[in-house]
């Protein structure tokens, strides 16, 4: 049976979605041998108007090579959060940008604040796609951290390298922090 | 070599330097713009040049003028500029200058969906400019194919004199796979032929076995006239009806006798298939995914991919199993090639298209139902 | 300059003559003063590319044996760009009318002037669209009549050299059939003007132009550029009352500023150390 996993990273324009995009997609394709389709959609407007990536990773040739059903949705703006639940797999993942989406309906949801993070510890917001590509390797298995640690390394600008593999390990231990809320949240549920 | 991760313009860009093009002009349009972009930043480098035109009218002028000069000439572009370079095209195709224009075909008509894919330029690409002349057209499905169609489309422009259009659409212009380019070493270029004779044995327009004239560039000693009206072999205007007729013939005489070169399409599930799927570019994709997923509940499925759209590749068609009942075109437009499907299939196959116009790539499910709303098993029998 | 050039060297004279110019048309002035400023600058055949467009004017470089295109109407400035660019050793000559350069061709005169590419950009300027039978053209002046203006001219015409100038033409020079020994040494000093070079020359249409306005033969068309035009140099010393309704010839501009194929290998040179 064919592994294939879609993922969605939906936001604003400006918040990089583009370029975390690709990094999944090198991450998966060249490093991790997959074979991988990466596309994107995006308003007319630079900034603010909506962004979205779409990866699909998967062990044999991509024909059709857009999202339909998504495995992992991360979402980083409210209305990318509304507009992008219903495509979401029943079992499928949730990450939110706790900064910017406060209202979910869903109870079985990864809430991490990555543009708050970016800013009050690197004093620039524009790094909060990298912080949600460091949480993204250790919430789901599509790709490997190693992947794509060296895929982000190939990706950013040389001058922003060393901030931008901070930014990474950041990401990773707030998604520690939010695997472990989210593990208690299951238990409350299974009580109830 | 290795694997890189590469967009559908990045391989026009890739396949175009591969294949030799050392001169690019461009006028800024949605969604090619990568294209001219990247050859900005890498043609300096490697001795071509590039230049962005005040618009598309322009940008066309000028391959054609590099050409003419001993350049291997490409423009990008998007509906709204294939349409305003209709004219040079022509004069491209009349005056038999070699160059490609790549056309990321956008939704429309007019303005249309800047960011949205299409495949609403087929039939332009054939008869957008006035007169009557054939035209080389071929149409990509993945990047790796992006790469070598471009190299293909610059090779055909060289060997036939001729424009190539090189038709993409949005989801290919834009889609990011893993790819593994060729050696340099093993990709096959080919040039336009030169004439080797003294300057004043040379016959500009002359006609050969191949129907293409040996090609000088200006200012290689060879002193000759090029014009947009109709010529005679010496490049001067005529209208004596012998050498119009003549010229006219020979245009689509060397296009004509060079088809099993020129048309290029790959079959899958064939052998037993009793209905056909005849599909292209992005839409290619989702057409072989419903094969696929039809031939798991049971129905034999197979599929055509066209690659060569123009000229239209009807041995693919002639060809065609003998168990074969019924062709299915789906298509991004509201069927453009479903039209050269019906033309040659003479009413001998039931032939349905399926199209779809909304701005969205036509998904494998839209396909199958397609097929099995349209099918001649379905309950809607006529 | 040398007046009694052998001109046939330059022409293509057995194969496309007679030119199909009417009588009395300024073209074939200019074309003479053409070749007897190329021949003056000692330039090789083969080193001379002459582009024009489509009209009257555009037919010139059938009859010359230079490297010779026509190209579509009003697009001669961009075919001739690329054509120049890949190749800038390459003398271009770009032949338009002033409908052909100035009306569908206006664009790319603006952007081939503010780009200050090294091109010798000429507008036959005969006030009409002669070949397609005497249509109002963007020089046609307010009140003269047309066949598309048969009740007079009602808009406002270009002032070529203005133009051209604005647009960053870095030579801009006027001339006149009647004075073809000062057109002979404008166009040559054009030619070796390195960048985008303008040269307006004024050439009678008796056949259309000048029967539609009753401007009488074509030497009296030829006699009213004397009594119409006043050389810069003189005009410098008249009134304004003096040079009302006069039309000043000889060259405005010529300046040097970075010219476009120069500018490019430079770039090159950066690009290919890194």
């Amino acid at each position: 049976m064919t592994q294939q996993y879609e993922l969605r990273l939906a936001g604003l324009g400006g918040q990089g979605l583009i370029l975390a995009g690709i990094i999944v997609a090198e991450a998966a394709g060249i490093y991790d041998g997959k074979f991988v389709a990466q596309t994107q959609a995006y308003g007319a407007a630079a900034r603010g108007g909506f962004s979205r990536s779409d990866v699909i990773v998967s062990d044999e040739e991509i024909n059709y090579p857009k999202a339909r059903e998504l495995d992992l949705l991360l979402a980083m703006s409210q209305d990318a959060y509304e507009e992008n639940l219903p495509l979401l797999k029943p079992e499928g993942t949730l990450i939110v940008d706790s900064t910017y989406v406060s209202e979910i309906a869903d109870a079985h949801v990864y809430a991490i604040p990555f543009t708050r993070i970016a800013r009050e510890t690197f004093g620039r917001e524009n790094v909060a796609n990298i912080i949600s590509l460091g949480s993204i390797t250790q919430i789901v298995p599509y790709v490997s951290e190693e992947a794509m640690a060296r895929a982000v390394e190939r990706r950013v600008p040389a001058r922003f390298l060393e901030l931008n593999k901070k930014a990474f390990q950041a990401g990773k231990e707030a998604a520690r922090d939010a695997i472990h809320k989210s593990a208690l949240q299951d238990e409350v549920q299974d009580e109830i | 070599m290795e694997a890189k991760l590469l967009m559908g313009n990045e391989a026009v860009a890739e396949g175009a330097l591969a294949g030799g093009v050392n001169f690019f002009a461009g006028y800024p349009i949605t969604p090619s713009n990568e294209i001219g972009e990247i050859m900005s930043r890498r043609l300096p480098g490697a001795g071509g040049k590039f230049i962005q035109m005040e618009d598309e009218i322009a940008s066309m002028g000028c391959i054609i003028g590099a050409s003419i000069s001993g350049c291997k000439t490409m423009t990008a572009t998007s509906g709204p500029g294939f349409s305003l370079m209709q004219e040079n095209l022509g004069f491209a195709a009349m005056t038999e200058v070699p160059c490609v224009v790549v056309n990321v075909m956008r939704g429309g008509p007019s303005t249309g969906m800047p960011t949205l894919p299409s495949q609403g330029d087929i039939q332009q690409a054939r008869w957008g400019t006035h007169g009557d002349h054939p035209i080389i057209a071929l149409c990509p499905s993945t990047v790796r194919e992006v790469f070598d169609l471009t190299i293909t489309s610059l090779n055909f422009a060289e060997q036939y004199r001729t424009p190539v259009v090189l038709l993409m659409d949005e989801v290919i212009g834009h889609l990011r796979e893993k790819v593994v380019l060729p050696q340099v070493e093993s990709i096959e270029i080919a040039n336009r032929t030169q004439p080797t004779c003294p300057p004043e044995w040379y016959r500009p327009f002359e006609d050969n076995k191949s129907g293409v004239p040996l090609m000088a560039s200006f200012g290689d000693g060879y002193r000759y006239h090029i014009t947009g009206l109709t010529h005679d072999e010496m490049g001067f205007p005529t209208t004596k009806k012998d050498e119009v007729t003549a010229l006219n013939h020979r245009l689509h005489r060397k296009i004509r006798q060079a088809f099993e070169d020129i048309m290029l399409y790959e079959t899958f599930l064939m052998e037993d298939a009793t209905a056909v799927i005849v599909a292209y570019g992005c839409v290619m994709r989702s057409a072989k995914s419903a094969a696929l997923e039809l031939r798991q509940q049971g129905k034999k499925v197979g599929l055509i991919k066209l690659t060569t759209l123009w000229p239209f590749p009807r041995i693919a068609l002639e060809n065609m199993p003998e168990q074969v009942q019924e062709i299915f075109v789906p298509e991004m437009n509201m069927g453009q090639i479903y039209r050269e499907v019906t033309r040659v299939n003479q009413g001998k196959l039931r032939v349905r298209k399926i199209t779809k116009v909304d701005g969205e790539l036509i998904t494998p499910d839209e396909i199958i139902r397609g097929i099995k709303r349209e099918g001649a098993d379905s309950a809607k029998r006529y | 300059m040398q007046k009694d050039i052998d001109v046939y060297q330059y022409l293509r004279h057995e194969k496309k003559f007679p030119l199909i110019w009417c009588a009395g048309c300024g073209n074939g002035i200019v074309l003479g003063s053409m070749l007897r400023a190329v021949d003056s600058l000692k330039i090789s055949k083969d080193r001379v590319a002459m582009v024009s467009g489509i009209g009257c004017s555009g037919r010139t470089s059938t009859y010359v044996d230079f490297n010779t295109l026509h190209t579509t109407h009003g697009r001669a400035l961009s075919f001739a760009t690329g054509l120049k660019f890949a190749r800038p050793e390459l003398t271009t000559l770009v032949v338009m009318g002033d409908g052909d350069g100035l009306s569908i061709g206006g664009n790319h005169f603006i952007h081939a002037a503010r780009r200050n590419i090294d091109l010798t950009a000429f507008i036959y300027n005969n006030n009409i669209y002669g070949m397609t039978g005497g249509q109002v053209s963007p020089t046609t002046p307010g009140g003269k009549i047309a066949s598309t203006a048969p009740m007079g001219n009602i808009e406002n015409n270009f002032d070529t050299i203005k133009v051209a100038e604005a647009c960053g033409a870095t030579f801009v020079a006027r001339g006149t059939t009647y004075d073809a020994d000062a057109l002979d040494e404008i166009i040559a000093i054009g030619i070796q003007h390195k960048g985008f070079s303008v040269i307006e020359v004024l050439t009678p249409c008796p056949t259309i132009y000048g029967r539609y306005n009753r401007l009488g033969s074509a030497v009296d068309m030829l006699k009213s550029q004397l009594d119409d035009t006043i050389p810069l140099e003189q005009a410098k010393n008249m009134s304004a009352e003096e040079l009302q309704g006069k039309t000043l010839t000889g060259i405005f501009v010529n300046e040097d500023k970075r010219e476009f194929c120069e500018e490019y290998e430079k770039l090159v040179q950066r690009a290919q150390k890194k």
